[in-house]
């Protein structure tokens, strides 16, 4: 049953995830995808870490996708982030004005990836973070996560997330201030796996 | 030794009976797959084996999960819904038309929002570097397809029916013809990335990646309907397929106060 009957009163059921597969590289990424800063912008961060499954290996066909607050903990609203020129169909880049606060990266051969975002900004009770969604060949449901950025330690102290969880687990949601940029890897299994997220 | 057929029959049967099982025992249906699903050879070290943690969203509204990414006219172009007109030439193969709702689970239309697809072309080839099955390529068909969700939360695509193809998860595995979708909804915790197959394919008891849904219901939802009114006169065969993005949204929070 394929057209959902919504004139009933209750909940309706939800399609079924499925797993991103290997081929979707024509399809998803797309030029610039990993830089969602404006240019020059004084409050740009740059993160970057490598995708690992169970045996450490890594992943050089997984997608990341992030979503964050802009510096004063405002929503983005803008859209843009895959502008296309109408005459050549291409891909225009972002207008490098315009914070979308969203962007998309494919993990190389290596299985690194990076993205240049801007520092976000709190919002509610938490301490300041970055939304990642991860998905990748053999992955049948996509994961969520979340980068905290370390340096202010009252603010991740009090957050409710990371309250909630060990010293060890709790490090994976944090990411390492290398100067330059932050290091967060994601483990999708076994030895310092990743903490992943279900919202309810 | 290579894994045949008949053994991934034999484990995607077991995950069944262990899925009927704790139905009886009360435990409730599963909408999605597991992530550990074995017969799928590529989840077995990619899923993570703590439990998720879940997050309540209701103790904090103001978490940026419950928003989502926009997206507007500038970010498509006008053939973008149409996968056989991406090219100087047409593309081989029969000639279909997909169309349907985007929904929330509380049967609400998703307004404006992403929806991207990625497929085969008919010969069961992707446009790919790493694809290395021996069917041809077709010059005039890359296979993905982009479009808004109408006000009613209504997309529609114009492309070419995908061939089956073979796979390296077991000897002689062959997907089940499909359409990867990728969805956004009206908050990133909505976030959807599925495949859509066609009605009455004859693969469809052989694949570990359909079957990872183990709930029979759920499984249908993944398969279009044959809609002769959808089809284009002269032109090409309709299929509707409705989507419904599960997970909690901010709507829900300003309706439960
Ligand atoms: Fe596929």
């Amino acid at each position: 049953m394929t057209r959902i009957d919504t004139s009933g009163p209750g909940r309706v059921p939800p399609t079924p995830s499925h797993t991103v597969g290997p081929f979707y590289g024509y399809a998803l990424p797309f030029p610039g995808g990993e830089d969602v800063a404006p240019l020059g912008h004084p409050d740009t961060v740059t993160v970057h870490g490598y995708v690992r499954d169970g045996e450490g290996a890594p992943l050089p066909d997984a997608l990341i996708e992030v979503w964050g607050a802009d510096p004063g903990g405002r929503v983005p609203r803008a859209d843009g982030s895959l502008r296309r020129d109408p005459a050549s169909g291409g891909y225009l880049g972002r207008n490098g004005v315009e914070f979308t606060g969203w962007g998309r990266v494919q993990t190389d051969a290596d299985g690194h990836w990076y993205v240049r975002t801007l520092r976000p900004g709190a919002r509610g009770n938490s301490a300041p973070y970055l939304s990642v969604c991860v998905f990748a060949r053999g992955l049948l449901v996509h994961l969520f996560t979340r980068i905290y950025l370390p340096g202010d330690e009252a603010a991740l102290a009090a957050d409710p997330l990371l309250r909630r969880l060990d010293e060890e687990r709790r490090a994976t949601l944090i990411a390492r201030d290398e100067g330059a940029a932050y290091r967060f890897d994601i483990r999708l299994q076994g030895e310092g796996e990743t903490v992943f997220l279900e919202y309810q | 030794m290579a894994l045949t057929q008949h053994d991934i029959d034999q484990e995607m049967a077991a995950e069944r009976e262990a899925y009927e099982k704790r139905l009886a025992g009360g435990a409730p249906v599963e909408h999605h797959p597991r992530r550990d699903y074995a017969p799928y050879r590529s989840s077995v070290l990619r899923h993570p084996r703590q439990p998720a943690v879940a997050i309540d969203v209701t103790k904090d509204p103001e978490m940026v999960e419950l928003s989502s990414p926009a997206f507007g006219e500038r970010d498509l172009t006008a053939i973008d819904d149409d996968l056989t007109r991406q090219h100087p030439g047409e593309p081989i193969g029969e000639r279909i038309t997909v169309s349907g709702r985007v929904l929330d689970r509380e049967g609400r239309p998703v307004r404006g929002q992403l929806v991207e697809i990625w497929q085969a072309n008919s010969a069961g080839r992707y446009a790919h570097q790493r694809e290395q099955h021996a069917a041809p390529l077709d010059p005039n068909f890359t296979g993905t397809g982009r479009t808004l969700t109408d006000g009613e939360g209504r997309y529609r695509f114009t492309t070419i029916q995908p061939g089956p193809y073979p796979w390296r998860n077991h000897e002689n595995a062959w997907r089940p013809a499909h359409i990867h979708f990728s969805l956004f909804g009206s908050a990133f915790t909505q976030r959807l990335v599925t495949q859509m197959y066609f009605p009455n394919d004859p693969l469809f008891p052989h694949d570990p990646i359909l079957h990872s849904v183990t709930d029979p219901a759920a499984r249908q939802r993944l398969i279009a309907t044959y809609e002769h009114g959808l089809s284009v006169p002269e032109f090409s065969l309709g299929y509707h397929w409705d989507i419904v993005l599960d997970g909690p949204h901010a709507t829900w929070l300003e309706e439960g106060r």
